[in-house]
């Protein structure tokens, strides 16, 4: 049943991050692709927590707290760059 | 016991998770498109990380994924505020929809009341209309 379980949210967070990177690829407008990237982020740090724990190597965790620090840092930067851009 | 509180939880935050990125997809504006990106990274990674803990069980994973959610919990609302900030300073355009705007500068006379907007007036004379 938990490998069951494991698989259903794998694949679905393998759609969610999808369907984020539709929008990536599609946002009309800068924050659009930052808000999008942001949520690429906090997916990729769910799927790696899972992955780690349906096989029990911890030092996968680690992965995750690398990943969820640049993306602070990355929306950060970008929202910085956008507002710079357009000083008016 | 622990197995079946285990998928449920990972399932719940799958289903969060796959909702905020369809209201990503499919909401109108960059401000409701960052209000439904909110809801995978505390309802949908908090179910995850839940249940990631009590499947490793040891403390050190419950103190690794505390700190994950913590620091996930603490920068959302930083990161956020400060894309919504550089969305409005680089006027992207708002939905059609949206009723109250209230950084906008007060234009018509039902916009604010009389003396407010004269004060308003007095203060800055060449901010002839809105950015």
């Amino acid at each position: 049943m938990l490998d069951l379980a494991m698989q259903f949210t794998l694949v679905t967070l393998g759609a969610a991050l999808l369907i984020a990177v539709a929008r990536l690829v599609k946002g009309p407008t800068l924050p659009d692709r930052i808000v999008a990237m942001d949520l690429i982020g906090v997916l990729a740090v769910g799927m790696i927590v899972v992955l780690a724990a349906s096989t029990g190597v911890q030092a996968t965790l680690d992965a995750a707290i690398v990943i969820a620090l640049v993306g602070f840092v990355g929306t950060v930067a970008y929202a910085t760059y956008v507002e710079r851009g357009h000083p008016e | 016991m622990i197995d079946a509180l285990t998928a449920a939880l990972w399932v719940v935050g799958a289903a969060f998770a796959l909702l905020a990125a369809v209201g990503v997809l499919r909401m109108p504006d960059v401000f409701t498109r960052m209000q439904a990106s909110t809801k995978a990274s505390t309802l949908g990674l908090g179910c995850l990380l839940i249940g990631a803990g009590l499947q490793f069980g040891d403390f050190s994973s419950w103190v690794r994924l505390a700190s994950i959610g913590a620091f996930i919990l603490l920068t959302t609302p930083v990161a956020a505020h400060v894309t919504a900030r550089a969305a409005y300073l680089a006027d992207v355009p708002l939905w059609p929809g949206t009723v109250l705007d209230e950084r906008r500068q007060p234009v018509s006379p039902q916009g604010a009341a009389p003396e407010a907007e004269a004060a308003a007036v007095q203060d800055d004379p060449s901010s002839g209309g809105p950015p």
